[in-house]
């Protein structure tokens, strides 16, 4: 009987309809998979019956000789700050414990218009912000990694897109729905030993997704291979009316153009990136990564981006400025949490609405943003953080001249253990020091398995294109994945 | 620029977030925190740099003047936490 964990997207659209297994079956198996996993708390809400149902149109459309969509078949995780209509979405907060949509967001939209059905809502850091899913009102999210010195220490899934990397690399569900705004794909998918792409900033629609900052916020795929997340960018990307930064483009066929040939391709390695004091399993990593693009027949040049070091403190002025205008929607008045003490006016209510139902990173980073753009002091911080990311767009602008994609770690670590950086709210922001500049400078990024550390965890390679160039990206993850011979998964403990 | 607790109180009330005495004394040493590493941004020459607007170059676009919305009153209504007949409920604003 055939393992159904083990298939992969394409594996099982194709299995579906060449008639190999029915897409019922799939789903039931994997239902079953996600009920049992409780112990690494990935899902908020599960919705067996959701993932039955599509996949019974699936075989029925078949049955009936029906063309099949991209994903047809294909049970999914959808992170929990895309609006699902008639299912719980809460960005893994309080304030949204409870608010359940009577809309569905484009992409999810797209997704059941593919084919795919939901297993559930995906954990998450609480509206987007955090890298390590400890942010979450609903528990933190467990790795399925775990290290190799025979200890059991709980280690984070990345974040903020943590319920879908660990459920992807526990074999719950093939593929999930990620959201990136600074690395909240790539670092999650570095971390477990998965692929994710942020596609070009507008290739995916912001409509119904919980907004966390409008400029950088951008939905992708994360699955286990390449091929998989470009069959699935393929179903979620699109044109959509509803979101003016949505890009007016036709979808490429990426799947059908992938080619790990990369003949001709010039690949920028930023010197900047190589940071004193960087750790030598990332940087032999990153060699690696080097040779294996080498060996696909690309030319490897030494590039520049001399505001690298700007991009983090830039990210952390424009992010929170933008999460505090779009987070003042939640005032206990249209939906959501509402906290009304007794004999309170409206601005008690706002404010212990407010309190009560946003945990202390999203009142920190309001607060940041909020100060940011007060009077008097919005040039200083505001204006300086956007004339530095025009800054850091045209370093890649610049480096586009001289290549064709950049290759680089997608964090300067492996995972690291639940709890080991929440003293500093900065030192965890580091960790997002490689993913930050592309996702200022709204470029198509994406990471792929790299190796292992010393410690037995995943590393991530991280590949940049140019803008709309999602293409050049996946097949350079394609050549990667070739050569690393990454077969390395978790062990079954949970 | 360092931020008192003064200010951290303006900022909270500025925020609509209900802050306690001992969560404006902690925010003062983690708000200057951020400030501090956030401000090596002033070291940057930006001399001629118009401030970013627009990360992939798109055109805002103009559609028909038609209603293309609406007559969703319920939906609307659906996830409010105190609706008072078709209205969203608020506390009393007017004495």
């Amino acid at each position: 009987m055939t393992d159904f964990s083990r298939l992969g997207v394409a594996a099982i659209r194709d299995g579906v309809a060449n008639g190999e297994f029915k897409a019922v079956e799939v789903a039931e198996a994997l239902n079953t998979r996600v009920a049992a996993a409780k112990a690494l708390n990935a899902f908020i809400v599960e919705t067996p019956e959701m993932a039955v149902a599509a996949a019974q149109a699936v075989d029925a459309d078949r049955a009936a000789g029906k063309p099949l969509g991209k994903m047809a078949g294909v049970p999914i995780g959808m992170k929990d700050l895309f609006c699902t209509e008639g299912v719980q979405t809460t960005a893994a907060s309080h304030m949204l414990e409870g608010f359940v949509p009577t809309y569905e967001s484009t992409v999810s939209a797209n997704l059941w218009k593919a084919g795919a059905g939901m297993l559930g809502k995906l954990n998450l850091d609480q509206f987007a912000m955090g890298s390590s899913n400890e942010t979450s009102y609903f528990g933190n999210v467990i790795s399925p990694w775990r290290r190799n010195d025979g200890g059991n220490a709980a280690l984070a899934p990345g974040g903020s897109s943590g319920g879908s990397s660990s459920a992807i690399a526990a074999r719950l569900c093939p593929a999930a729905t990620g959201t990136d705004t600074g690395g909240s794909i790539r670092q999650p998918a570095a971390f477990v030993g998965i692929s994710g792409i942020k596609p070009t900033y507008g290739r995916c629609s912001r409509w119904g997704v919980v907004a966390f900052a409008s400029s950088l916020d951008q939905a992708g795929p994360m699955a286990r291979d390449v091929r998989d997340c470009a069959i699935m960018l393929e179903a979620m990307a699109g044109f959509d009316p509803k979101d003016s930064t949505s890009l007016d483009l036709p979808v490429p066929a990426w799947e059908a153009a992938l080619n790990s040939d990369l003949k001709g391709k010039r690949i920028g390695i930023p010197r900047e990136y190589r940071l004193d004091g960087i750790d030598e399993d990332i940087a032999k990593m990153w060699d690696n990564g080097i040779a294996w693009l080498k060996d696909a027949g690309a030319e490897i040049v030494d590039i520049s981006l001399p505001h690298t070091k700007y991009a983090l403190p830039a990210y952390y002025i424009i992010a929170p400025a933008e999460a505090s205008s779009n987070l003042a929607r939640y005032d206990g008045v249209r939906f959501g949490l509402r906290d009304l003490p007794e004999g309170a006016g409206l601005q008690d209510m706002y404010a212990a609405t407010r309190a009560a139902g946003f945990g202390e990173e999203v009142r920190r980073r309001i607060m940041i943003g909020t100060y940011v753009l007060s009077a008097g002091f919005y040039d200083a911080y505001y204006t300086q953080a956007q004339k530095v990311r025009a800054l850091i767009a045209r370093d890649f602008e610049n480096a586009w001249a001289s290549c064709d994609l950049i290759l680089a770690p997608t964090a300067p670590s492996a995972a690291f253990g639940l709890g080991e950086k929440n003293a500093d709210p900065l030192s965890m922001y580091l960790n997002d020091v490689f993913a930050v500049p592309a996702s200022l400078a709204g470029l198509p990024a994406m990471s792929v398995p790299g190796g292992l550390d010393k410690q037995g965890l995943p590393m991530g390679l991280q590949i940049i294109g140019k803008a709309l160039d999602e293409q050049a990206v996946l097949n350079a993850g394609l050549a990667i994945e070739q050569r690393s011979g990454f077969t390395a998964e978790a062990g079954e403990w949970w | 620029m360092s931020i008192d607790k003064d200010t951290v109180n303006k900022i909270a009330r500025l925020s609509r977030i209900a802050i306690s005495d001992a969560e404006a004394d902690k925010m003062v040493g983690e708000l200057n925190g951020i400030l501090a590493w956030v401000e090596q941004l002033g070291e940057v020459d930006v001399t001629g740099v118009e401030p970013m607007t627009a990360v992939i170059p798109n055109k805002l676009r103009l559609r028909d003047d038609v209603v293309t919305d609406g007559d969703v009153r319920d939906k609307v209504l659906a996830n409010a936490p105190a609706k008072e007949g078709s209205f969203f409920g608020v506390p009393k604003v007017i004495e």
